[in-house]
């Protein structure tokens, strides 16, 4: 067992909760920023989860879940600014897609408007 | 599909093992397969659960925060953020389920979030937020963990079943042929044999 650290990245009003819970702060302006920080923190061994908000992730989703093939760090969703736009739900639906075959979650939407 | 083996029946033998090792190795890689997809599918479920729980709880923090943000004024809440800092330390390592590597995570909070800032300048709609989101933030490590877990066990999936795939369709298949054709070929050499033994026990018989 070793200690990580924890990192959120999004727009500054979301996150900022966040930092009484001691995690770092990343705030960023636009997806861009936040895909050069990403990728940064990623190859930084020092992050166990990485915390992104679903509307500064948008533009980049699928270089996200490229990098899905290590156990460290995490990266996951939260809900954006305009709330959950089912990005999360979406990626876990290829997931399943492409581990089965099928796509075994339709109609079963969690979080999507 | 060329067929290029000595019809010998050394090679006959070693095909034979080869067809016997592929098929018991075909049986392990599928029952690894149903066991994995068992996994996964509990996985997923839990996942979709702990997903839509977080994105409710977020919800409601973040709109508290949002609502605080919009009656106490910036630096007051920079600094009540600031002076009450908690310290949440992840431990984390990786564990080995079902032959996949996946991450193990442990939080550790402080207990009580001591809010180091005062009753008068900040809301109760603030206070109500941070608890809320202290509550949920272990559910969200817990969602990181299992979503990092399902997409592991998918890679893991798909790797496996390919390899069931290669063996059940291509190499079983290929070392049936080859042996069906090692048989042929000596079945019928044991015809030639046979005959010409025939012919000459003519020949010699009519001499």
């Amino acid at each position: 067992m070793s200690t990580f650290k924890m990192a959120v990245i999004g727009e500054e009003d979301l996150i900022r909760g966040f930092g009484l819970l001691g995690l770092e702060l990343f705030p960023v302006v636009s997806g861009q920023e936040a895909r050069d920080l990403l990728f940064e923190l990623k190859d930084d061994r020092n992050y166990g989860v990485i915390f992104i908000t679903e509307s500064i992730a948008q533009g980049f989703t699928g270089e996200i879940e490229e990098w899905g093939s290590r156990p460290l760090p995490c990266i996951t969703y939260i809900p954006g600014v305009a709330g959950s736009e089912g990005y999360a739900a979406e990626r876990i639906r290829r997931i399943v897609e492409k581990a089965v075959g099928v796509d075994i979650l339709k109609g079963k939407e969690v979080g999507k408007k | 599909m060329e067929i290029r083996v000595n019809p010998t029946r050394m090679e006959l033998t070693r095909l034979k093992k080869r067809l016997a090792m592929a098929v018991r190795g075909h049986k392990l890689l599928k029952d690894k397969l149903d066991e994995l997809m068992k996994n996964f599918f509990d996985l997923v479920e839990e996942n979709q659960h702990l997903r839509s729980e977080v994105e409710a709880n977020l919800a409601t923090a973040l709109g508290g925060f949002a609502l605080a943000r919009a009656v106490i004024s910036r630096s007051v809440l920079e600094a009540a953020i600031f002076t009450s800092r908690g310290d949440a330390a992840l431990q984390a390592e990786t564990t080995s389920k079902m032959g996949v590597e996946v991450p193990v995570f442990r939080l550790a909070m402080t207990p009580a979030l001591g809010n180091g800032f005062g009753m008068t300048e900040t809301s109760a709609a603030f206070d109500e937020a941070i608890d809320f989101l202290a509550n949920s933030f272990q559910a969200m490590v817990e969602l990181a963990q299992v979503e990092k877990t399902v997409e592991l066990m998918a890679a893991e999936i798909e790797r496996t079943r390919r390899r069931v795939n290669a063996l059940e369709y291509v190499l079983i298949p290929q070392l049936r042929a080859e042996i069906k054709y090692i048989t042929m070929k000596l079945d019928e050499n044991e015809r030639a044999n046979l005959t010409r033994l025939m012919k000459v026990k003519d020949i010699v018989r009519n001499r």
